[in-house]
């Protein structure tokens, strides 16, 4: 029954992707209209807005979101917590100051304030932010010693977020013409999205999620807590610290190449759970599927809904999330 | 009879307070039941002797040879545990749980052969859980949870058994089967258990006795010193009777 009900969710799943990918080609400014894609087909622009826009872009989408749910369900694991979120040691808020200084820095240079400036304004803003996300891990993992203890690990990270987020405010009161960049980024979005960020998720999927998925029975032996896992002979520091790596990586890429899309990495391990919960090796697996298909259908949405304008993505996911965590509260109240 | 784990002058602290004061143990093949008031420092030695806690004096041998000269994976093939319960949480099927025993003899990539699934049924069928093997963690009672762990541990297929408190959460039938397999591991191996229940302690072979981080007294369950001794910890508060060739422990009521 349980096999069943996995395998059945991991099929929806990839139905669910195909037909988003479809609809991703479909949608565009004039909203939902099969007949203006045809034509569009027909036209001499397809190759440019189909094949150079939607495509990746949805391709794109369902990628960022897969990293992120499968970073999510990793953070879930680690922490032993279903609350656990892939932004918790300090990626969001390192990449968010990595963009504001990169934002600042092309103003100051503008003005010649700093000498440095010009030089951190040739950065671009996806290394700035991959760099930024990786840098706050690291910051996280430099204050807790190490991923040894769970609960130094997440105080770590809560300290860097509000530190690395009250510096990014100094800068944007220093230089607000980083402020529109900024909000820009923490509302995240799929709309930059390219064949290079499609080559550079797919890499970064393809290198994260088998090498999770075989580290997975570290987190399937945590389950048991810390010394059981540890009388299995397993060397928990170090196989912690690969996987707060790989976490790291996975949410430095999504973050670097969509913003901070909320929401998604906390949601997607958790519907995986609620309909079809396992090990560790399939819940990785199948939370990057259903990440990838909640933005996939987030962006298709932001896309639709006030066509022709465009609804920033990340705006949707946390909305979604909202609701969805309200009425997983409410079912817990009646129960 | 050869020692499977010896502990000599054992210190241990937690969070900078002495738990254990030199503290030291033979545990040769047989069951060796640790009892003791709360806070007598059990667990822990137990925990100590499993290599899960930092040593601040005295030393550990597993089979003659040092703790710490073995490999952490070596070592989990050689000693299974059983934690208190309570940390065990998730979504993991209780077949699955139990499969986590073979880690220490696959290894964290190798993957599960004929022979590991048949030691996973056994382990299953030894604490009856065979039958709800599909269920998930969550959705076992308290006794139920008890019985998966411990096939868990049992199905580490060790020589060395340290099981901190198996028989909680058991009705008294599960109790009794409990105690049977106990007997019966403890014929092949070496099982040392921190029990509270004193009636289930003193069907072990041995019985060692723990207060405030030490050993006060150890000897065979029929032992006049040590029911003399268990009587004196407890506060004369319970009374050990003789039925047949076993020994008991009611509470002295009035």
């Amino acid at each position: 029954m349980t096999q069943h009900r996995r395998r059945r969710l991991l099929l929806v799943l990839a139905a669910a992707s195909g037909v988003l990918l479809l609809a991703g080609l479909v949608a565009g400014g004039d909203g939902w209209s099969w007949a203006g894609f045809t034509q569009l087909l027909q036209g001499p622009d397809a190759g440019l807005i189909v094949g150079q826009i939607r495509a990746p872009r949805s391709l794109g989408a369902w990628l960022t979101g897969a990293l992120l749910g499968l970073a999510g369900a990793l953070a879930q694991g680690l922490f032993r917590n279903p609350l656990a979120d892939p932004f918790l040691l300090g990626s969001a808020s390192g990449a968010s100051l990595a963009v504001v200084v990169v934002l600042a820095a092309g103003a100051l240079a503008s003005q010649a304030v700093l000498p440095a400036a010009g030089f951190l304004s040739r950065v671009g803003l996806v290394a700035a932010a991959f760099v930024g996300a990786l840098g706050g891990v690291l910051l996280t993992l430099m204050l807790a010693r190490g991923a040894q203890h769970t609960l130094r690990l997440l105080l770590a990270g809560v300290v860097v977020g509000v530190v690395l987020t009250a510096v990014s405010d100094l800068l944007t009161l220093a230089a607000p013409e980083a402020l529109r960049g900024r909000q820009v980024f923490m509302l995240g979005s799929t709309g930059f999205l390219g064949w290079d960020s499609c080559l550079l998720l797919a890499s970064g999927l393809a290198l994260t999620l088998p090498t999770a998925q075989r580290l997975s029975r570290t987190l399937d032996a945590l389950v048991l807590g810390e010394d059981s896992a540890r009388s299995l002979g397993l060397a928990l520091p170090q196989l912690r610290l690969v996987l707060v790596c790989l976490l790291a990586a996975a949410t430095g890429l999504a973050v670097s190449q969509a913003g901070l899309v909320a929401f998604v990495g906390l949601a997607a391990p958790h519907l995986v759970r609620r309909y079809a919960p396992g090990a560790h090796g399939y819940t990785l697996l199948a939370s990057a599927a259903a990440g990838g298909v909640l933005l996939l259908a987030a962006d298709v949405a932001a896309r639709t809904l006030i066509a022709p304008q465009e609804l920033p993505v990340g705006v949707l996911t946390a909305v979604f999330g909202g609701i969805y965590l309200l009425l997983l509260l409410n079912r817990q109240r009646d129960s | 009879m050869s020692t499977a784990l010896r502990a000599q002058e054992l210190s241990v602290a937690l969070g900078g307070t002495p738990v254990l004061h030199g503290v030291s143990v033979d545990l040769q093949p047989g069951w060796t039941a640790i009892v003791g008031p709360n806070g007598a420092g059990k667990s822990t030695l137990l925990r100590a002797l499993a290599g899960l806690l930092p040593r601040q004096g005295g030393q550990v041998w597993l089979q003659g040879r040092p703790l710490d000269d073995w490999s952490a994976r070596e070592r989990a093939r050689r000693i299974a545990w059983l934690a208190q319960q309570g940390q065990a949480q998730g979504d993991l099927t209780v077949r699955e749980v139990v499969q986590l025993g073979r880690l220490p003899h696959q290894g964290l990539f190798g993957a599960p052969g004929p022979g590991d699934e048949r030691e996973v049924d056994a382990a299953m069928q030894a604490t009856e859980c065979d039958a709800w093997q599909h269920r998930r963690l969550q959705q076992l009672s308290g006794g139920e949870r008890q019985r998966c762990l411990l096939a868990r541990a049992l199905a580490v297929r060790a020589p060395v058994l340290l099981l901190d408190e198996p028989t909680t959460h058991l009705d008294p039938p599960h109790q009794v089967a409990v105690v049977r397999l106990l007997q019966g591991l403890a014929r092949q191996g070496t099982v040392a258990s921190v029990l509270h229940d004193l009636p289930l302690a003193l069907q072990a072979d041995r019985v060692l006795l723990m207060q405030a981080g030490r050993v006060v007294a150890a000897g065979a369950h029929d032992d006049p010193a040590l029911h003399a001794a268990l009587c004196a910890v407890f506060d004369h508060a319970v009374d050990i009777q003789r039925i047949g060739s076993r020994f008991i422990a009611l509470p002295r009521l009035g």
